[in-house]
């Protein structure tokens, strides 16, 4: 599979992103500076985390006015899959790609900690290589992270099955305890419509070697490539 | 001098002496024009120019077979770790930036330490801080405390360059007058080695990323090195710059792609930081024995109307001096662009050891490097405080002991200087660029080398207390104890980089502190083979003619060879044994001298602290062979709080409880649970390895104590018996319940 690894001034998780794909699961990737316009020959874009433009504005707020998203915008357009992980998720919901917004954590500190996601839905390329309700751990690093749409937002992606990831204790119990920055309904990750677009505060790129922590995080990567290999 | 100047004024603003300018007149033999004054009074400062403190520095070893640049040689200290890599290694102050402005001044602090590496051609790997602060019961310190952990986190998260260690201790003696101590590692093959030298005649300067405003002006001579800055609060502010942590990552992209892609097209990078472009150009120059030839005119701005004399000292962030080397300008003008960095050419490297500093047509100052580079050096006398005296002289004996020691034991884990960080390092992104091998919060922080087993262990550590009452023994035991933190990840030291925080050198009883701290870091890096290879020295912090503790930040880098099969915190087991390696556990009453015991019973430091470096050195060299031989399972340092403090931390972490049979504690047990002696680590081994470790043990001379077992849920010990729930509870949390105390 080749994956274009998106690079806005500011985007930090990058070579994470790279090392990953490339190092771990052998695949192809490419580094790609927001300048450049055509994305064809990649089969997934990964909008990495980040302070794209310094977060300065908001998060997202001008990397989504960045060349290189027009082409995600068509990428994502043509059905492949586009994943957003922390900032990458920002600017997806302020390209309008994904509905809602992420605002500041409830307690206004940034927090970098390891937390526990249940996997909602399996029916899309990233969950897919997951089972309902599995708990997956891996490490979030953001201070805007909470998560927000309205009412009618929030009862479609509920209805249509598209919040991907929710916060919960190791367990797999969705609490108010185990939310770490005041997201709507413990909300960590949704899907588009269509369900090629994901966004995701937490960060599966950190978690994949065991040397580090965990290897939760590659059961996103992996869903990826099994979705491809059946498609 | 420009007519109409007020010369006094402008030697009060810049801080030198009237004997310095005299100094300076007879070696010119002219005086100085105003910007020319500027520029003795920023690299004759204290903070470029070492004026107290150089004849103690040389006294620190800096030499080891594995050191590819020493300490002062350049921006930072390189040591080669293996494989073809190197490491980078320095640390710096930003106290007084902090005390007045926490925000800006830690984040600022943070953004010159990693420029301080990259000038290296290093990759940033990870930060770490020292913190010092007074008392949270004082709102002001409340304010400066969250401050600075809000500017280190804001500046470092954004930069994409972890946060992975670091201290933090509460003492009246910083009460207004903060310790910020912010160090950079970072990683660079070999073969890429960059050095700030400003040679070769013709090449050219070329000054990159932001532009350059009216911000810190008079930071390196006004408010680094003059005391009671807190007392000028809205005066000194201006000398405080601001930070834009953004332009900084892509200034770090930028170089390390010409550094690792182009180094060909360059001779050398500078950083821009205290007294700004002045220090840069003359640094660089007089490292290449060269002169350089800048015009000002050309220095992209950020305000309008600057003065030559606010454009050459300027302490403005994000920027650095490229040395490109003649016909490179175009392809290193480009690659920054790309980039999407400002950058422009300022001038030329010239091969008259001058400084030329030029406004256009017009030359504004001419200086000779030698004589900018050569400060007076002052060898101060020191004298004893008479209230250390009177501390020392207390009998430890006739101390009374806790009633209750579980409570004592309580007290002890809920007190700030031990308590759990987490509140502070949850703010700080701790794993970004994926190297980070152990969550934060263990005795040092591991970050490995990608594609290569190799790893580093980075610690930091200096108990200003302890340099207090004894500063030589304070002294070596920062370095002690920095060693036993990283020897508990599996590393064996390699390198250190060194932080001195004192008062004003210019009194005897600050300078008596200074000599002695130095004089005890100098015994213990020889007696444990650690060359310092870098470092920063802060002083005149001081607030109300109050001095800090005299505070030496040791950093302390040790190199682990196979990262898969370190000690690693969270791997012990029901069942498996504990044991202390080192002293005790029964302890004398003078083990109980400076220690958190006192302070938590709310009396003044008194007694002082030992140390045997013989011993400290048997012990260090038996935990790294019996973790050789793999046969430790986890490992943790006994420092602040003893060997009760020490026991509980690793029964919390590894989330099991011990079961101690009964212990000699000897005639003084609090001294034996509660005193800090050196040299003790706890060893975790599984079941059956412990007639090993102990043969291990002896063989290196080394004393060795089985403690007991660990598994269920609570620690007992002596007369303590605990559950791991209630000491959680006072463990953590304990920063927040203090910050959210009634003022």
């Amino acid at each position: 599979m080749r994956f274009a690894v998106i690079v806005f001034p500011g985007t930090w998780s990058d070579y994470d992103c790279h090392y990953v794909l490339t190092s771990i699961l052998g695949q192809e990737a490419d580094l790609v500076w927001h300048r450049q316009t055509d994305l064809a020959g990649y089969d997934c874009v990964v909008l990495p985390g980040g302070f794209s433009y310094g977060d300065y504005l908001r998060p997202g707020a001008i990397a989504r006015f960045s060349p290189v998203m027009e082409a995600v915008v068509k990428h994502a357009q043509a059905g492949r899959p586009v994943i957003g992980i922390c900032n990458g998720f920002q600017i997806l919901c302020e390209a309008g790609l994904l509905p809602g917004a992420l605002l500041r954590n409830e307690h206004l500190q940034y927090r970098c900690q390891w937390v526990h996601l249940r996997v909602e839905v399996c029916h899309n390329p990233f969950t897919v290589a997951c089972s309902p309700g599995q708990v997956l751990r891996m490490p979030i690093s953001h201070g805007e992270g909470r998560y927000y749409a309205d009412p009618e937002t929030l009862d479609s992606l509920k209805r249509e099955g598209r919040i991907v990831f929710r916060y919960c204790d190791p367990k797999g119990e969705v609490t108010r305890q185990a939310n770490p920055n005041g997201s709507l309904e413990n909300i960590a990750g949704i899907v588009n419509r269509e369900g090629n677009v994901l966004g995701m505060m937490p960060h599966p790129e950190r978690a994949c070697e065991a040397l580090l922590g965990g290897e939760d995080g590659l059961f996103i990567w992996r869903s990826l490539l099994r979705w491809a290999g059946s498609c | 001098m420009a007519p109409g100047m007020d010369r006094e004024r402008l030697l009060e603003a810049i801080a030198l002496t009237r004997a310095e300018y005299q100094l300076i007149v007879q070696r010119l033999g002219r005086h100085p024009n105003e910007v020319e004054l500027g520029m003795f009074g920023a690299l004759w400062s204290e903070h470029c120019g070492y004026k107290h403190s150089k004849v103690l520095l040389r006294r620190l070893p800096s030499q080891a077979p594995w050191v590819a640049v020493g300490r002062g040689e350049e921006n930072a200290g390189v040591v080669r770790v293996g494989q073809g890599w190197c490491a980078a290694l320095k640390v710096e102050s930003h106290n007084h930036p902090s005390a007045i402005e926490p925000y800006q001044g830690a984040a600022t602090g943070v953004g010159g330490i990693v420029r301080d590496i990259l000038a290296m051609g290093a990759r940033p790997l990870a930060i770490l801080d020292s913190l010092r602060f007074g008392p949270l019961s004082h709102p002001r310190n409340r304010y400066l405390f969250a401050g600075v952990v809000g500017g280190i986190g804001g500046y470092g998260n954004c930069l994409g360059i972890p946060t992975v260690g670091g201290e933090l201790y509460f003492e009246e003696a910083y009460s207004h007058n903060p310790l910020v101590n912010a160090l950079c590692m970072g990683i660079l093959p070999e073969e890429r080695l960059v050095r700030a030298r400003a040679q070769g005649e013709g090449n050219t300067l070329m000054l990159v990323g932001a532009g350059t405003g009216r911000d810190g002006i008079h930071g390196a001579s006004g408010l680094a090195s003059r005391t009671d800055p807190t007392g000028r609060f809205e005066e000194l502010r201006p000398a405080v710059q601001v930070g834009d942590p953004f332009l900084e990552k892509l200034l770090v992209e930028a170089c390390l792609d010409l550094a690792w892609n182009h180094p060909q097209w360059m001779v050398g990078i500078q950083d821009l930081g205290a007294a700004g472009l002045t220090a840069a150009c003359v640094e660089a120059a007089a490292r290449g024995g060269a002169g350089v030839e800048v015009d000002i005119a050309r220095v992209p701005r950020r305000e309008e109307g600057m003065t030559p004399y606010e454009v050459m000292l300027s302490e403005s962030q994000e920027r650095m001096l490229i040395i490109v080397r003649q016909g490179y300008e175009e392809q290193v003008g480009r690659l920054f662009q790309r980039w999407e960095i400002p950058w422009a050419i300022i001038g030329k490297v010239t091969g008259d050891g001058l400084i030329r500093v030029k406004d256009g047509p017009y030359e504004v100052a001419c200086l000779p490097i030698s004589i900018l580079t050569d400060p007076p050096i002052y060898e101060g006398a020191g004298d004893m405080p008479p209230e250390v005296a009177a501390a020392r002289a207390m009998d430890m004996a006739s101390l009374p002991s806790p009633e209750d020691p579980a409570a004592t034991l309580l007290a002890l884990l809920a007190s700030p200087n031990i308590c759990s960080r987490r509140w502070v390092y949850q703010q700080y992104d701790q794993s970004v660029l994926n190297n980070t091998v152990v969550e934060a919060g263990a005795d040092a922080a591991v970050l490995r080398i990608k594609g290569t087993p190799l790893a580093l262990a980075i610690a930091t550590d200096g108990n200003g207390r302890y340099c207090y009452l004894d500063p030589q023994v304070g002294g070596a035991m920062a370095v002690a104890e920095a060693a036993r933190n990283v020897i508990c990840l599996g590393a064996r030291p390699l390198a250190i980089t060194d932080g001195l925080n004192f008062g004003s050198p210019e009194r005897p009883h600050v300078y008596w502190h200074m000599e002695g701290v130095i004089d005890g870091m100098a015994q213990a890096c020889r007696a444990l083979g650690i060359p310092v290879v870098s470092g920063n020295v802060s002083l005149y912090n001081e607030t109300g003619g109050q001095a800090v503790y005299p505070t030496p930040v040791v950093g302390l880098m040790g190199l682990i060879e196979d990262v898969y099969r370190i000690p690693r915190p969270g791997s012990a087991k029901p069942g498996d044994e504990v044991y202390l390696l080192g002293p005790g556990p029964a302890l004398p009453p003078q083990s109980l001298g400076g220690s958190e015991l006192l302070a938590v019973m709310g009396l003044a430091p008194r007694g002082r602290p030992q140390l045997d470096l013989q011993l400290e050195d048997r012990v260090q060299k038996a935990a790294l062979a019996a973790m050789k031989e793999g046969i430790v399972r986890t490992a943790h340092d006994c420092s602040e709080g003893g060997l009760a403090v020490a026991l509980a931390e690793l029964c919390l972490r590894e989330g099991l409880g011990l079961e101690a049979p009964p212990l000699d504690l000897g005639p003084y047990p609090h001294a034996s649970l509660f005193g800090e002696a050196p040299s003790r680590i706890l060893l975790v081994t599984p079941p059956g390895a412990g007639d090993k470790l102990k043969a291990l043990a002896q063989a290196c001379g080394a004393p060795i104590t089985y403690l007991g077992r660990l598994g269920g849920s609570a620690l007992r010990l002596g007369p303590i018996a605990l559950p791991l729930g209630s000491m959680a509870q006072a463990y953590e949390g304990a920063i927040e319940r203090a910050l959210q105390a009634p003022r």
